[in-house]
């Protein structure tokens, strides 16, 4: 049989899949004739900068066939061997037991069996459920749609999602200014012409943009910083780890201790007040609070502390005169500040306190001018010129989701009774306990006040939590202190647990039933790349081309998995309720529905758009540059098409999202909240952390541990279900037969635990016990280690027993369960002290 | 006829690693008779990119190097033993002929740059084709410089003077470098701008530590050569000399008007990080 090429869509890129006689044979960057593709220009320095005609997919996107091929899939549904819904339970063996193969229908039975049994004897609210992040792609049949829409159907208690990765902007940034409709972090439109035209330096901050891309751009944007190196622009990197845009730019390193950056910041901001070298007229315009600021900074407040560069190099190991120079150069030039790869995001922000660092960026950047030309907080990953105005739908805004969408007749997603809800971070603690309380509402993004509101668990005339609907994920590796995830699913609270997912993720055998999934390439949907919809609008412009593609089903799924919405269907039969879940529709109807709700089916017909496959949508002849907070520097309405900010097209469109409409240096959103929390104060303080260099913990362990984002995986997806990963020996290492996740050590470390690269090592401290594999080199100094946080395989070497040592390389073991601070509920995994020892030397003694 | 060839621009590799998986997805459980038979499912390395760090403390350097068949014009992987097994095509391509090379092991140790590996299981040597079946079915690229995201991997017709290959040669032709030339392997794949050793560090005046110094003079000699190059120091007193040549002693020299200078040896077995210079005042 003749190859064929069918089209469709990654979470790092636009894919062409090449089948021949039912096998996927391989898998290239969606293949567009170069006719097709009108790329755009932006003349700078008297050069034309334009982008290649092709997509750059994420690294492990070329890996995709062998991520979907059977190593690691589920492929059959599976009950635990001492499971008896009828009897025995035994929940104390999740994480111990076998499993052994059921029929679909038996599944399906206990299932539905279960959700009746639960439904009846306590409500809807005595069953939760979450999803993965971004395991596959699609509006039909990704989490949002099928999983939320089947769930509120139920009464389901929802559990609300922590803003993780960028915890410190959501929960500091949005009270400087604004921006809660992007909860937090800054818009970026324009920002590459502006950087190319107008920026003089950027100062990397907590940020590896090579490694992060914009989080679903692939590597749209590397050219784009080729450019910048080429055009000479001086780049500085704060970061304890020599990071990969680092090693690719060659710019000057400055590496903090872990924690220390808000003192940093505060430094910077001493130089430039003693010195005279801030906007002077942009602060008394477009900013209140400074005098407050600057009282704090100069030690007039706060017990006459101040914050000279000599406090800040005792606290982060940078020296004095490195910190000076720095704040001369900063001022004296057009400085782009990149403080995480969307603007906002970082490490630096995930640590104790972490939303003092994030106010501090914006706060440092308001005294340059923020959002005059080549001042701008840009991560360099985003701010194409593109269509903006052309609407398709996202899988993470109402109108992408089958639940809430117009084209759905019933809106399930919106009508659910159950009021209460649990927060990701604390689930544990939730169930094990019985009670639980939380500030905000997870995702904060539709007014600053949603922060203050004061969560209890359970919530009256609701039930606590029987069962657990798991969708996707290995929480393992990513959230924090993780051996009470362990616990949790050990307890006999936890009367039922379903994990539904296309891999084995590290959760997925603690679960009493297994639903095997299929992946997108394995049924039909449609999406646009990168473009997620709802908290972060316009995600497309971290691409070079808006890039729309019928996801097509490649071939059948493997073995007896099903597809997300076909196993919602069957359940809902089961309890009576098909008509109301679908409404009739299949999956196809559902993504011609979401089709023709588009913009784009003016320009080219479903029927085209199925057979072609994609559809790219251009940029106007006439496009208009309008870099973001450019409006702002300048006192006119929002021209960005920024579509969350509440404020744009009224009579407040010069505002920011603030109390005051202003870049607040004190927040006036704390002021009238929370005005005692000596946590989040009004003006952003220096808090030394509870776990940190000069913490009494230190005493016992001495190395402080950063856990950013990996390179070469996804969070925790291609990771462990992607052989060929292995091989790459920055992700994983081979030892005796084994994948060994790296942990990076200072030669200094090393040699004084007596440590040569290529050891196995124990990390550990009084939360947890991990081995990774020691890579010893120059890129963190001494006192840090560095190893990604997202392992997707938890091997304990006593299963199901909490606390046992890992050997797969989940380090958020070793995390603490402590929050940003009481009222900023984000996790703080780069505030950890662990030590690290030879594995070897234990083995033999 | 068109003389196909890489040339890997070695600053604008960032180790992202497209290329190795790009090359796993073209070759493995894939048959591309009668140029290669199926990769391995793993321990393969077709292309693969060494890391190379080097320098110590903060002044360090992180490169990444592509490494594949060079596509030789004088391949020492066929000799007067192995010729029916292994052949260079009319357009600069060097194959392995995965039926008749069965057996040939000696023709892995034959490469002097490590890129061909042994297959176990069908017992023959394999190695990089440039994608030789795509090309022949008319395609215009390979899978590894197709998904290459900073152009630091460009594949094209080094005979025609017009392809992106060989403006790129012209326009950069004093960083151009053949891998392991003294060998006389001449290969087709050419490499820009091949890491070299760099002397870096840091002036600071004695009666000025708060401060950075900027325009510091620092100068470098090769011992026994003429030749000095100056530079000056930046906004944080720190300066870089780049390219330098391997196990060279170097003398620098620190300057400051109303400081006395410092002068030092350097031997360059790999790059240096000299540290702070502390120049005291007059």
């Amino acid at each position: 049989m003749a190859e064929q090429v069918f089209t469709n869509m990654t979470n790092g890129g636009p894919i062409s899949v090449y089948v021949k006689d039912g096998k996927i044979v391989r898998i290239r960057p969606l293949q567009v004739p170069e006719e097709e593709l009108k790329p755009w220009v932006i003349e700078a320095g008297g050069k034309r900068y334009s982008p290649p005609k092709a997509f750059r997919l994420a690294p492990p996107g070329h890996a995709e066939r062998n991520r979907f091929e059977p190593h690691n899939r589920i492929l059959y549904p599976l009950k635990r061997v001492d499971f008896d819904p009828n009897g025995e339970r035994n929940p104390q063996n999740r994480g111990k037991s076998d499993y052994v193969r059921i029929s679909w229908d038996e599944a399906l039975n206990i299932v539905s069996g279960e959700i009746k049994r639960l439904t009846d004897a306590y409500g809807g609210s005595s069953i939760t459920g979450m999803t993965s992040s971004h395991h596959n792609w699609g509006i039909v049949g990704y989490k949002m749609g099928p999983f939320s829409r089947f769930m509120n159907m139920l009464n389901y208690t929802p559990i609300l999602d922590n803003p993780d990765s960028w915890e410190g902007w959501h929960w500091g940034a949005t009270h400087t200014y604004g921006f809660q409709w992007r909860l937090g972090m800054p818009e970026q439109f324009d920002l590459l012409e502006d950087a190319l035209k107008n920026t003089e330096m950027i100062v990397f901050w907590s940020n590896d943009p090579d490694t992060t891309r914009g989080t679903y751009s692939g590597q749209e944007s590397a050219i784009w910083r080729v450019w910048l190196k080429e055009k000479g622009i001086k780049t500085v990197f704060i970061d304890p780890f020599y990071n990969y845009t680092a090693a690719a730019m060659d710019g000057t390193w400055l590496p903090p201790r872990p924690g220390s950056d808000t003192a940093l910041a505060m430094a910077i901001a001493y130089v430039w007040i003693t010195e005279d070298l801030y906007d002077k007229e942009y602060v008394a315009e477009k900013t209140i609070g400074f005098e407050e600021f600057r009282q704090y900074i100069l030690g007039e407040s706060d017990n006459g502390f101040v914050k000279t560069p000599e406090w800040a190099e005792a606290e982060s190991g940078i020296p004095a005169r490195k910190i000076r120079a720095l704040a001369r150069e900063w001022a004296a030039k057009r400085t782009c500040l990149s403080s995480g790869c969307r603007g906002g995001q970082g490490s630096a922000c995930r640590t104790a306190y972490g939303t003092e660092w994030a106010r501090m960026m914006v706060l440092l950047q308001a005294m340059q001018g923020l959002g005059k030309p080549g001042v701008s907080i840009w991560g360099t990953t985003m701010g194409a010129p593109a269509d903006s105005n052309t609407w398709f739908p996202g899988y993470a805004e109402p109108r992408g989701q089958m639940g809430k969408s117009n084209i759905a007749k019933i809106k399930l997603s919106l009508q659910n009774k159950t009021k209460q809800r649990l927060f990701r971070l604390t689930l544990p603690e939730a169930i094990m306990t019985g009670k639980e309380d939380f500030w905000g509402d997870g995702f904060c993004g539709q007014t600053l006040d949603q922060q203050f509101i004061h969560n209890v668990y359970p919530m009256e005339g609701h039930s606590t939590v029987k069962m657990f609907y798991r969708y996707g994920g290995s929480f393992m590796g990513t959230m924090s202190d993780t051996n009470k995830w362990v616990k949790m699913y050990q307890s006999d609270k936890l009367e039922f647990v379903v994990n539904q997912d296309c891999w084995y993720g590290s959760e997925a055998k603690f679960a009493d039933i297994i639903l095997p999934a299929c992946t997108n390439l394995e049924r039909n949907d449609l999406g646009e790349w990168a473009a997620c919809g709802g908290y972060t609008t316009n995600a497309h412009i971290g691409n070079n081309y808006r890039v729309i593609v019928r996801e097509q089903k490649c071939i059948e799924p493997l073995g007896e998995s099903k597809a997300d919405y076909e196993i919602f269907t069957l359940l809902a039969d089961r309890l009576g309720m098909k008509e109301l879940y679908t409404e009739g529709n299949n999956e196809d109807d559902w993504a011609r529905l979401f089709f023709e709700s588009s913009d784009i089916a003016k320009d080219i017909s479903w029927e085209e758009f199925d057979k072609r496959g994609y559809y790219i949508i251009p940029v106007p002849d006439k496009y208009e540059s309008t870099p973001g907070m450019r409006w702002y520097a300048e006192g006119r309405e929002c021209d960005t098409p920024d579509t969350g900010n509440s404020k744009r097209g009224t009579e407040k469109a010069k505002e920011l999202g603030t109390y005051s409409g202003k870049i607040e240096f004190a927040a006036e959103s704390l002021r009238q909240n929370m005005p005692d929390d000596m946590e989040r104060p009004i003006v952003p303080h220096f808090i030394p952390s509870w776990e940190g260099y000069f913490s009494e913990a230190h005493d016992k362990y001495q190395l402080q541990i950063i856990m950013p984002h990996p390179r070469f995986s996804f969070h925790t997806h291609y990771d462990n279900h992607t052989p060929w990963l292995n091989e790459i020996a920055l992700h994983r290492v081979e030892k005796e037969g084994y994948y060994w996740w790296p942990v990076r050590i200072n030669p200094v470390d090393a040699k004084a635990r007596n440590v040569i690269d290529g050891d196995i090592v124990e990390l550990y401290n009084d939360r947890g016990s991990v081995l990774c594999i020691a890579q010893v080199t120059e890129r963190v100094p001494a006192g840090v280690l560095h190893s990604y946080g997202c392992s997707a395989k938890y091997d304990p070497l006593v299963p199901g027993q909490p606390g046992s040592t890992d050997k797969a390389g989940c380090v958020n073991l070793l995390t603490a369960s402590k929050l940003l601070s009481k009222h900023a509920a984000g996790m703080t995994p780069n505030s950890c002290l662990c030590e690290l020892r030879k594995w070897e030397d234990l083995r033999n003694g | 006829m068109a003389r196909y060839g890489i040339v890997v621009d070695v600053e604008k590799c960032t180790g992202c690693h497209s290329c190795f998986l790009a090359c796993k997805d073209e070759y493995i459980g894939n048959d591309y008779y009668p140029t290669s038979a199926a990769q391995p499912n793993e321990g393969h390395k077709w292309i693969q990119l060494k890391e190379v760090e080097h320098g110590t403390g903060t002044k360090i350097k992180v490169d990444y190097i592509p490494v594949m068949c060079q596509h030789c014009v004088n391949p020492h992987c066929i000799t007067s033993n192995n010729a029916d097994a292994v052949y260079r095509r009319s357009d600069g391509i060097v194959i392995i002929d995965p039926k008749k090379a069965i057996g040939r092991k000696d023709i892995v140790n034959a490469c002097p740059y490590g890129a061909i590996f042994w297959n176990e299981e069908k017992s023959i040597p394999q190695k990089c084709t440039l994608c030789v079946h795509m090309l022949d079915n008319g395609e215009k690229t390979v899978r590894c410089a197709e998904c290459c995201p900073t152009g630091a991997l460009v594949f094209g017709d080094l005979d025609d003077a017009d392809s992106e290959i060989s403006k790129l040669l012209v326009a950069k032709a004093d960083k151009v470098k053949s891998f392991k030339s003294e060998l006389g392997t001449r290969p087709s794949t050419k490499y820009i701008g091949i890491p070299k050793p760099f002397i870096a560090g840091e002036v600071i005046l004695s009666d000025r530590q708060c401060d950075c110094v900027k325009g510091a003079k620092v100068t470098l000699k090769a011992n026994g050569e003429d030749k000095v190059i100056e530079v000056q120091t930046d906004f944080f007193g720190d300066f870089e000399f780049k390219g330098l040549a391997r196990n060279t002693d170097y003398t620098i020299k620190a300057e400051y008007e109303g400081y006395y200078p410092i002068e030092l040896t350097v031997r360059t077995h790999a790059s240096q990080n000299v540290g702070e210079l502390v120049l005291k005042a007059k």
